[in-house]
């Protein structure tokens, strides 16, 4: 071998790892982007990386890389595989070769069984090299069909720096987690132009499928970062909560107190059923400290869900938030709540349901929005969930609202209650008017109808009292507030073991 | 001007400011009753309260107008 044939390599090597034109770095830079390599740079724990497909489309000249970067390096420690657009190479546009390579990276996860990270910033299909990219075996569609078989299998997190556009868009929806940065990422079907053009709607990009909107109303997106870095900083720590795969446990790491912040649980729940209070107050007062990292935060806020630690082990939150809605469910956190508690039973993730709903929203809004229907999804996700699940309620817990938080028929492995708890078909003012509304009106004297009104409610309230509801089994524990955080980390703690497989069949016909 | 919305139907249950109030990032200012809960709303950031639009025992549906604020 010559020494010529060396430098030429090593030239072509640097040339490679350029990216795309000078002029498309400064756009970038422009936009507050980051160069792809200054991406992963910053998503590894280190410099080591192996990289496949370096030279793909080399001969192009102007496609280094054919606009993808395709890698496996460490995050946390653990192996990783990562697919990474380049936009400064054709807007990171797919091409044949782009193509191939997502989908080999996909197969090598498989493989190795190892979390895949999907760095999104694309403007989509290079519409020149469609016959190559598009309809065939190894096509773009084939991209979709990888991701959908590793879904459960290993963790699939994407972050969207910049646009996925069109089919593109599907990348982003079929990952567990994905992270928007703000004013940068999108994510659309039709573009504004294509919008005004076919339908005659004039619209901007932000709102049609900017990130903000993405990650607060049609509930696509999991996490609005500022910037690059806090997004890839966001994935980093929302891995540290997975295994590899599906048949690892979950990462422990060295438990830590409550932040010391954190108020009295009997002093931040009213007594009175009906006043709000924020729900993220009492997640900080269970958790260790700085562990709780929210999904959907934006999204659906009358229902919280996120990821915690519980003397270091991980655990999955659903929490009803009173501060928003009154803790109503409604279509959208019905929805939340399925996909969030279908993340945490993929990868053994165990569950802890903080209860306190009124009850599903009810109305003609809810009920052409298909309430029901969704309902049905978060009760079905929540009934085969197999991983430890613990249900509190922390104040009451009405009509279906009981079920959907993981009461007793659904087996969890305990249902707790703090002292104040209620459970009950419905609250007892809605109660007593549902029974006596003859009644009432019979009555004419309004002192002597008051009297009635209030005479039943305490009849009611002796009927759903928490003390006869665990004397019949109906809860396991009555929990002092004080020691719910060291019940539950005993509890986890024995139901570790726990295996259980939830019924035998293909899979069941999914009331989505 | 910033406008505070309902964001479900309810029944106006308590008034806590009027038009000229200066309120700080986080404070309630209306709470609605629905599904027999109470429900408040809060601004997002300081501000004077330009106009309150309800009062108390007034229904409102999804997107009604609540308060609205001068930054």
């Amino acid at each position: 071998m010559s020494k010529q044939a060396d430098e030429k390599l090593y030239e072509k090597i640097d040339q490679v790892k350029q990216g795309g034109e000078p002029k498309y770095h400064a756009k970038a830079k422009e936009q507050n982007k980051l160069f792809v390599r200054d991406r992963l740079k910053m998503l590894f724990d280190d410099e080591f990386m192996v990289e496949d497909g370096l030279f793909a489309n080399v001969m192009a000249g102007d496609l280094p890389a054919d606009g993808v970067v395709t890698a496996i390096g460490k995050v946390n420690g653990q192996t990783v595989c990562v697919m990474a657009n380049d936009s400064t190479v054709k807007a990171g546009s797919w091409g044949s070769r782009t193509v191939e390579k997502i989908i080999r990276i996909q197969e090598t996860a498989e493989k190795m069984q190892v979390p895949l990270i999907y760095l999104v910033d694309s403007a989509g299909a290079r519409i020149t090299d469609q016959l190559e990219m598009f309809p065939g075996r190894r096509g773009a569609g084939r991209i979709f069909y990888n991701e959908v078989k590793l879904s459960g299998k290993i963790p699939q997190v994407c972050i969207l720096f910049g646009p996925s556009a069109a089919g593109g868009a599907y990348i982003p929806a079929f990952c567990d987690i994905v992270i928007m940065v703000d004013k940068n990422a999108s994510m659309y079907l039709g573009s504004p132009r294509m919008a005004e053009m076919v339908i005659g709607e004039k619209v901007t990009l932000e709102e049609l499928g900017g990130a903000r909107m993405h990650c607060s109303v049609s509930g696509c997106g999991d996490v609005l970062a500022a910037n690059e870095e806090e997004a890839i900083t966001a994935a980093r720590e929302y891995l540290r909560f997975f295994p590899a795969n599906y048949t690892q446990k979950p990462p422990v790491l060295e438990g830590k107190i409550p932040v010391s912040t954190a108020k009295d649980i009997t002093a931040l729940v009213p007594e009175n059923q009906n006043a709000p209070f924020n729900v993220h107050d009492l997640i900080e007062a269970l958790v260790d400290e700085g562990s709780f990292f929210e999904i959907k935060k934006l999204f659906a806020q009358e229902l919280v869900t996120g990821l915690a630690r519980l003397d270091g082990k991980p655990v999955g939150i659903i929490a009803n938030q009173p501060r928003v809605k009154g803790g109503v469910l409604f279509v959208d956190s019905a929805d939340k709540a399925a996909r969030f508690i279908t993340l945490c039973d993929a990868f053994s993730i165990p569950l802890l349901f903080l209860a306190d709903v009124p009850g599903f929203m009810i109305g003609t809004a809810v009920e052409r929005a298909g309430i029901i229907r969704h309902g049905a999804k978060m009760i079905a996700a929540m009934a085969e969930a197999t991983v430890p699940k613990i249900s509190v309620i922390v104040r009451k817990a009405y009509g279906a609202g009981l079920y959907a938080m993981a009461s007793s028929a659904f087996e969890p492995d305990a249902v707790l209650a703090l002292p104040g708890a209620q459970i009950a078909v419905m609250g007892p003012e809605a109660a007593v008017n549902a029974v006596y509304s003859n009644k009432i009106q019979e009555i004419e004297d309004p002192q002597e109808r008051q009297a009635f009104i209030a005479q039943k409610r305490k009849e009611y309230q002796e009927d759903i009292d928490i003390y006869l509801l665990a004397s019949n089994l109906i809860v396991d524990a009555i929990v002092p507030p004080a020691e719910l955080r060291q019940e539950l980390i005993s509890r986890f703690s024995v139901y570790q073991g726990k295996n259980q497989l939830f019924s035998a069949r293909k899979h069941p016909v999914y009331p989505v | 001007m910033k406008q505070v919305a309902a964001n479900m139907a309810g029944t106006v249950f308590k008034v806590l400011v009027q038009a000229g109030d200066d309120v700080t990032a986080g404070q309630d200012l209306i709470v609605l009753e629905s599904m027999k809960m109470e429900i408040p709303f809060a601004a997002e950031g300081a501000g004077k309260v330009a106009e309150v639009k309800v009062q108390v025992g007034d229904f409102v549906n999804e997107g009604d107008i609540l308060v609205v604020l001068e930054e």
